[in-house]
């Protein structure tokens, strides 16, 4: 028997006013496996990835877990289905007004009484496990460097276990060294956990680095996916222009839409 | 001729699904307040925001208003010999209206200003979202304890208030006026009753209640990036203001004569 996609998308589609982003998405993830979406700014990357736990409801199409369509049910079942997710944000989004504990901490505090102590202890094991320094603890996200947010939303997603893990552009506008460490603890939180993961990146060193399969979106559609090794044969021009970062080819051509506000 | 009558009918449409819009918001907000769980910081927060760290702009606003009524309801009744009303004037006007009113429309635009600009930089930074992803409901964690907090403040400031604006026209009354402090005291309570002051109360939380939801409602629905931030701040100040002022009505003419 073939076993059911852990995650499935059928002809998703969204328009916003008279902007068709996404137009027709195909998409299938096996438990377990590390799907990697690449695309140009704009081309609804993270339209797709807020569409996997219900953050933006889709015009049409279909999106099954585990082969359960996930908004044919009520307020309570979409609540009990994120419960099973973990999802960073390309900007970060941590609480500014709640110190790094309490960012941490949040789910897990929503779910169960926690003494402020034990709370603060989970907080101090789960950021040291990342690589940071224990009295970030107390500080405000504002405080922090770029890479330190988003090892911090990063500890807050994976803090309560998920299944099934989202990381929006997790090493865009870190360097390199940086942006290494954060591909290892994603690869290391993925192998802990047994989750199956969906990652938007632009960048393709770490796209090698912790893909299985890799995606890429254009035009509203799923343009070309396959094993991440398959990818620089893949014949399509514009795969083969955008992970080799050419300025000349059929991308160019057929610009993003204009961006209002952010990507 | 067509396209006026259309662009009637668009136009009102647009507001009938507003309202809708607007009513179905409350309806979910008012819901999860009596719905556990309750989060009491959160509340504790707005209240010493908008209860405490309100009371010096409601404060100075009373204590003047108070005592340029008294001096303006002297210059107009002395010119019919009834300068002895001053002080009644004053308690009846700062009780019923002005007292409401102006802490309702100062507080418009600082806690107004404020919710929607938190709300709304939590919205175009998808920390909106975020509440969503761990297991925490937006509407039950930012907008419910704001509804709460609003309606339960505005009633305590404006009864500060109350008092300052009547002390603000006993001092204009005694010191320049040159009334007998005994006397102005008690004409001030003399034609004062409870139902004076209740019915400021009864203003002041609807205010309360009024702002603290265009706060939340025109941050929630930011659009995106500063632009839609600044949108939604300016947005909340003038929409509760002119809620103000038309509840403030409403409710007067209700306990017309009561
Ligand atoms: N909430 C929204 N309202 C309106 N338009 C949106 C919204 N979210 C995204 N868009 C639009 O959808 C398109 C895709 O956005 P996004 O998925 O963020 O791009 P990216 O692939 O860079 O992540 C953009 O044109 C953006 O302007
Ligand atoms: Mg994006």
């Amino acid at each position: 028997m073939t076993a059911t996609p852990k995650i499935e998308l059928i002809g998703v589609t969204k328009t916003f006013g008279d902007n068709a982003v996404l137009k027709g998405i195909d998409l299938q993830v096996a438990a377990g496996e590390s799907l990697v979406i690449i695309g140009t700014s704009g081309c609804g990357k993270s339209v797709t990835l807020k569409c996997l736990n219900g953050l933006i409801t889709p015009d049409g199409g279909s999106i099954k877990i585990d082969g359960v369509e996930i908004f044919g049910g009520d307020r309570a079942a979409m609540e009990d289905l994120r419960r099973r997710f973990g999802m960073t944000f390309q900007f970060g989004a941590l609480f500014d007004s709640l110190p790094i504990w309490e960012n941490v901490t949040f789910r897990l505090r929503q779910r169960q009484k926690l003494t402020k102590a034990a709370a603060r202890d989970i907080a101090v094991a789960t950021v040291t496990d990342l690589g940071l320094a224990p009295h970030v603890i107390d500080q405000y996200p504002a405080e922090l460097s770029g890479g330190m947010q988003k090892r911090v939303a990063l500890a807050r997603a994976i803090a309560d276990k998920p299944e099934i893990l989202l990381f929006d552009e997790p090493t865009s506008g870190l360097d390199p060294i940086t942006g290494g460490v954060i591909d290892r603890l994603i690869i290391d939180a993925v192998q802990r956990l047994g989750a199956t993961t969906v990652t938007i990146s632009h960048d393709m060193a770490s796209v090698r680095r912790i893909a299985d399969k890799v995606a890429m979106v254009h035009n509203g559609v799923i343009l070309w996916c396959g094993d991440v090794k398959d990818m620089d044969k893949s014949g399509v021009p514009e795969v083969h222009q955008f992970v080799h970062g050419l300025a000349e080819g059929p991308l160019t051509q057929t610009a993003a839409p204009a961006q209002q506000g952010r990507t | 001729m067509l396209s006026f009558i259309q662009n009637i009918g668009r136009t009102a449409l647009t507001f009938l699904s507003a309202l809708g819009r607007l009513t179905l918001f409350s309806v979910i907000a008012v819901r999860w307040i009596f719905t556990p769980p309750y989060y009491w910081q959160q509340l504790l927060r707005q209240i010493i925001d908008i209860g405490y760290y309100s009371l010096p702009v409601v404060g100075l606003t009373t204590l003047f208003s108070g005592m340029v009524l008294a001096l303006q309801s002297y210059t107009g009744f002395a010119r019919f010999s009834a300068e002895d009303t001053v002080a009644t004037v004053v308690v009846l006007s700062v009780t019923r209206e002005l007292g409401p009113v102006l802490a309702g429309l100062m507080v418009a635009g600082r806690i107004g200003a404020s919710m929607a600009a938190e709300i709304g930089t939590m919205r175009v930074t998808d920390q909106i979202d975020a509440l969503d992803t761990l297991s925490t409901r937006p509407m039950q964690y930012l907008v419910a304890p704001r509804l709460l907090a609003g309606t339960i403040c505005l009633p305590f400031l404006v009864l500060i208030g109350d008092v300052i604006g009547v002390f603000g026209g006993y001092i204009i009354g005694v010191f320049r006026l040159g009334f007998n402090p005994a006397i102005y005291l008690s004409r001030t309570l003399e034609y004062l009753e409870i139902s004076d002051v209740t019915l400021g109360l009864i203003k002041a939380a609807v205010f309360g209640f009024l702002i603290a939801l265009m706060g939340c409602y025109h941050g929630y629905h930011s659009g995106r990036g500063a632009e839609g931030v600044g949108r939604a701040t300016t947005n909340a100040v003038v929409s509760a203001s002119i809620l103000i002022l038309i509840s403030n009505y409403l409710v007067t003419a209700l306990f017309f004569g009561v």
